[in-house]
C-alpha cells in the first residue's frame, strides 16, 4: 500500500465515523451532550495539527545548529592544504 | 587519547579487507577539487584504511579536470582515479558511472564543492563496520549536525520541507536530501538501477526505495558548511522540484 493509500484509508475512515456521529445514526447520550463539539471536529482537528506543525519547525528552525567551529577549522583545512598542495607543485587557480 | 587509538586499531582491524571507493562528481570545481582530495587524503591515510578517488567531471569549462591530472600525478593513478564524461549528464547516470569502475566494496558519495567535510568519512566507516549496515547517510538534523552560512529563511524552508518529507513520507532516516552517504556497493547499484527521479529528488528517492528493499540504514551527524567557492541554489525551482518529487513517492511507494 502508498503511503498515499494510507492518508486516504485514514481519511475515510476518519469522515465515516464523524458523518455517522452527526447524521445521528449513533445514538450515544454523550455524543448528544457534545454535539457542537463534534460538529466542529474536522477543522478543529485540523487546527491543532497545524499548529503543532508550526510550533516544531519554527522550533527546529530557531534550534537549527549553527556550526561556527566547523567554519573555522575548514578555513584553516584550506589555507594549510593550499600551502601544502603548492609545495607539492600543484598549480592552483588564483583568485 | 588511548581509547581513540584503540578504537581506530579496532576499525583499521574490521576493515581491513574493504575498499571504499570516494565518488566525486564535478561541475566547475577547480577551486574545491584540490583541498577536497587533501582533505579525504589527510583522513583516510590517518585512518590507514584502502581507499580511492573517482572524479567524474562532466566536461567543466574552467578546467577542472586538468586539476585532477595535476592530482592524479602527485597522489597517484591508484588513488586518484579519473572517469570524466562529455557534458553534465545528471547526478545518478554519474554514480552509475563511477559504480562501473569502482573497485572498492564500499562506496561514498559527496559533494566536492567542501560542504561535505571527509573528517566524517571514517565515523560512517566505523558504524557501517559495528553494526554491519547497508547504508550510513550523513544527517544535518540529528543531535551533533548542523548547519553554517544559512540565513533565517533558508533553515526554515529546509525544516519545513524535512518535517513534511517526514511526515508524509516516513522514510526512516532524518536527512533525505542530504548526498553524504556510504553504500556497500551492491546496495548502490541496486538502488542507482530502480531510482528514476533527478537532482536532489534521486537522493530522497534512494532513502525510500531503500527503505522498501529493507536495507539497514544509520547515521552519523554531519556539520554543512555552505559553498565556501562558488554559489548555493535555492530558488522557487528548486523548491518546486522537491514537492513534485515528494509527492510523486508520496504517491507511488
Amino acid at each position: 500500500m502508498t503511503k498515499l493509500m494510507e492518508w486516504l484509508l485514514f481519511a475515510v475512515l476518519f469522515f465515516s465515523i464523524w458523518i455517522a456521529l452527526i447524521s445521528e445514526n449513533v445514538n450515544l447520550h454523550f455524543i448528544k451532550e457534545w454535539k457542537q463539539f463534534v460538529l466542529f471536529l474536522p477543522p478543529v482537528v485540523l487546527f491543532v495539527c497545524g499548529l503543532y506543525a508550526a510550533t516544531v519547525v519554527l522550533y527546529r528552525t530557531f534550534t537549527f545548529n549553527n556550526c561556527e567551529q566547523a567554519a573555522i577549522e575548514l578555513q584553516e583545512q584550506i589555507e594549510e592544504a593550499k600551502k601544502d598542495l603548492q609545495t607539492k607543485g600543484i598549480v592552483l587557480k588564483c583568485k | 587519547m588511548v581509547e581513540r587509538d584503540q578504537t581506530k586499531k579496532d576499525i583499521k582491524e574490521l576493515a581491513r579487507n574493504d575498499k571504499y571507493s570516494i565518488l566525486l562528481p564535478t561541475y566547475n570545481e577547480i577551486e574545491n577539487l584540490p583541498i577536497i582530495v587533501w582533505l579525504i587524503v589527510k583522513y583516510m591515510d590517518e585512518s590507514e584504511l584502502d581507499y580511492e578517488i573517482i572524479v567524474i567531471d562532466d566536461g567543466s569549462p574552467d578546467g577542472t579536470l586538468d586539476m585532477a591530472k595535476q592530482l592524479q600525478n602527485v597522489y597517484g593513478e591508484n588513488k586518484i582515479v579519473l572517469r570524466p564524461r562529455e557534458k553534465k549528464l545528471g547526478l545518478g547516470t554519474a554514480y552509475m558511472h563511477g559504480i562501473k569502475h569502482a573497485t572498492g566494496n564500499f562506496i561514498v558519495i559527496m559533494d566536492a564543492d567542501l560542504s561535505h567535510h571527509p573528517k566524517f568519512i571514517p565515523k560512517m566507516i566505523e558504524q557501517q563496520r559495528y553494526l554491519d549496515l547497508d547504508i550510513v547517510s550523513g544527517t544535518r538534523y540529528a543531535q551533533g549536525g548542523g548547519v553554517y552560512g544559512w540565513d533565517f529563511k533558508r533553515k526554515l524552508i529546509s525544516r519545513g520541507a524535512n518535517f513534511l518529507t517526514q511526515l508524509l513520507l516516513r522514510p526512516g532516516a532524518s536527512d533525505l536530501t542530504g548526498s553524504f552517504r556510504l553504500y556497500k556497493k551492491d546496495v548502490l547499484e541496486k538502488l542507482t538501477q530502480s531510482c528514476v527521479s533527478k537532482g536532489y529528488v534521486f537522493q530522497m528517492e534512494m532513502i525510500v526505495r531503500a527503505r522498501q528493499f529493507k536495507y539497514t540504514i544509520g547515521e552519523v551527524p554531519i556539520t554543512f558548511v555552505d559553498r565556501v567557492y562558488g554559489e548555493s541554489k535555492l530558488g522557487g525551482s528548486e523548491i518546486f522540484q522537491f514537492v513534485k518529487g515528494l509527492l510523486y513517492l508520496f504517491a507511488t511507494t
